[in-house]
């Protein structure tokens, strides 16, 4: 079976004149309409303003073939994580508070997008206001698995890495908060990846906890990721936490030779709890860098095993303060007056009705966190511990360039297996959320799948603004197996 | 220092959030919560002492700009998605403040 295209090739396609934008546009929302009432992976298709977007991009090529060049992502469509505003399309977060938010304005990555060429497609589902492991938290219902539609795409841009997966889009953005990229690009067998926090503006992704999030690409190759990042990152005088640092040229990095180059494996966090399957496809996919030049090395982190406990309670506390301004006031949903209600009794009806399960319970363990009493003993606490895993991280960067582990203990669980224990679900992203905690740059790459052909992803976790390097050795790791072409059952790649 | 979490706690931190919940969450969320905090004790078995807490990964860092006056948005698109405003008066309208 002939791979689906990948970005670069549609790009390339376009920008030669082989195909128009309108027709590339209109063959992505034909699969959308085929295959997506099975998936739920869009909460809203922009059909208007992505065909509007289409025929400009054809009428620009008509008249400069050689502004063309100049724009990377070139008539490709994208498809957007709904909690990153976009001008004009409703943006959800999957949640009934904003079920009707209409943004006036465009996040600071949309911008960047469609200034390199892009066209926005759509919204994709989520779990609500990102949290979440498994999709499930959508207040519109869940994304299914491309692979199997009884299990989760992962979470909680599930939407995003499911439409990359079943090819609806070639790339797709989404936020990672605690994995919530790299976890459903690994469980839905696609390239996932959470820059370097600083890199990628936030001004337009709605906040759930400030000092973990960054905004990043899906692809189904590396250099597509690459591409997007590039595209995207870079300072931006709206949000005051992006770095100046130049932006390396990522995709002209994809090298292929990672001769020399140390890979730190932590043996002590991969030995418990890890799925045999995963473990295997992990292992093998080491022996593929290792026989490509690259140095295996064994390290050590031992605070690594406590991130769990210590994300929960920082991110918790940031969403309790993020999520104070959904009070049915300014915008989103307000809860119906009974009789004479008053204003406070308005604030708590509305939140009550205007969120979900989850969110509540994390404003709830938030809000404890940080209240009086036990401020020192949690919420401060973890911010030390936090201190101690960046100076595990510090420490292994002393001997390794790159660090490697699975991206999540199991490939694709069940939908309702962990719905009601939220600590199981939470222990889902035992992997991913360090390089939150830290800020490090980290992508999940297809590296094989399951004996029940469920898909596994490989991590690997680069030095503070390093994603070159995890880049290039994820790309030379893409080069020696086939994963990425590889396309779920009933779904074509054409 | 860990406590175990009752559901006089969670009537408070609930109040806290402006969250009215119902009988049925209190109870749900008193168990999930205690349990959810009886895991995150492990934290408190680890030594930091003289450990500096890390808030935001960057190093501390001013950003300087031009006090330059810009657009911004239109009072149509700014009380557009609230749920009672006067877009004539420039107002969001709440109910009453005072019981």
């Amino acid at each position: 079976m002939t791979p689906p295209p990948t970005a670069g090739a549609l790009r390339d396609a376009f920008v030669s004149g082989a195909r128009s934008a309108d027709d590339i546009c209109r063959a992505a929302l034909a699969r959308i309409e085929r295959h997506d009432p099975a998936l739920h992976a869009f909460n809203t298709v922009a059909a208007d303003r992505a065909l509007a977007r289409a025929a400009e991009l054809d009428r620009f090529r008509a008249r400069s073939r050689t502004g063309l060049e100049a724009l990377p992502l070139a008539g490709v469509p994208v498809a957007v994580k709904d909690t990153i505003c976009t001008r004009g399309i409703r943006t959800t977060a999957s949640s009934r508070m904003l079920e009707q938010f209409v943004p006036p304005y465009d996040a600071t990555a949309i911008i960047r997008l469609e200034r390199a060429g892009a066209i926005v497609i759509g919204k994709t589902n989520c779990d609500e206001f990102a949290m979440g492991s498994s999709n499930e938290n959508s207040a519109f219902g869940p994304v299914r698995n491309p692979w199997d539609r009884e299990r989760t795409p992962g979470g909680s841009s599930g939407g995003s890495a499911a439409a990359v997966a079943a090819a609806l889009t070639p790339i797709a953005l989404g936020s990672d908060t605690g994995g919530s990229i790299r976890q459903p690009a690994a469980l839905c067998g696609v390239v996932g990846l959470k820059p370097a926090y600083g890199r990628v503006s936030r001004y337009g992704l709605m906040a759930f906890a400030s000092s973990l999030e960054q905004i990043g690409p899906f692809g189904r190759t590396v250099a597509d990721a690459a591409h997007v990042l590039e595209a995207i990152a870079g300072v931006d005088p709206c949000d005051a936490t992006t770095v100046s640092l130049p932006v390396p040229p990522l995709a002209a990095g994809l090298t292929g030779d990672i001769r020399g180059l140390r890979i730190g494996v932590p043996r002590a966090l991969l030995d418990e709890g890890v799925e045999a399957g995963v473990r295997r496809a992990v292992t093998d996919a080491l022996a593929v860098l290792e026989a490509r030049g690259g140095r295996l090395v064994d390290i050590d982190l031992p605070r690594a095993k406590h991130a769990i406990p210590v994300y929960y309670l920082v991110a918790t506390a940031e969403a309790s303060s993020n999520l104070a301004r959904y009070d049915g006031v300014r915008y989103g949903f307000r809860a119906a007056p009974e009789g004479d209600t008053d204003l406070h009794t308005m604030y708590c009806r509305t939140r009550d009705q205007g969120f979900g399960p989850e969110v509540k319970r994390r404003i709830m363990l938030g809000t404890y966190v940080l209240s009086a009493g036990y401020y020192e003993a949690y919420y401060l606490k973890a911010q030390q511990v936090r201190t101690l895993i960046r100076q595990d991280y510090e420490a292994a960067f002393e001997q390794v360039d790159a660090v490697a582990m699975p991206t999540s203990p199991t490939a694709a669980f069940r939908l309702g297996e962990k719905l009601a224990d939220p600590l199981q679900m939470y222990l889902a992203d035992v992997f991913t959320v360090s390089a939150n905690l830290t800020g490090l740059p980290a992508v999940s790459v297809p590296c094989g799948f399951t004996p029940s052909r469920l898909p596994v992803g490989l991590q690997l976790v680069g030095r503070g603004f390093d994603e070159a390097t995890i880049l290039r050795i994820a790309d030379a790791y893409e080069r020696d197996t086939g994963w990425w072409g590889q396309m779920p059952e009933g779904v074509d790649a054409a | 220092m860990a406590s175990s979490l009752t559901a006089a706690d969670v009537e408070r931190i609930a109040a806290l959030a402006h969250l009215e919940l119902d009988e049925a969450e209190k109870a749900l969320y008193t168990k999930q919560l205690a349990g959810i905090l009886a895991y995150a004790a492990e934290i408190q078995q680890i030594d930091t002492t003289g450990v500096p807490p890390t808030s935001h990964v960057l190093p501390q860092q001013s950003t300087e700009r031009d006090d330059e006056v810009r657009p911004s948005l239109a009072r149509e698109e700014s009380l557009g998605n609230a749920p009672d405003a006067s877009v004539d008066d420039g107002l969001f309208k709440v109910p009453r403040v005072i019981g």
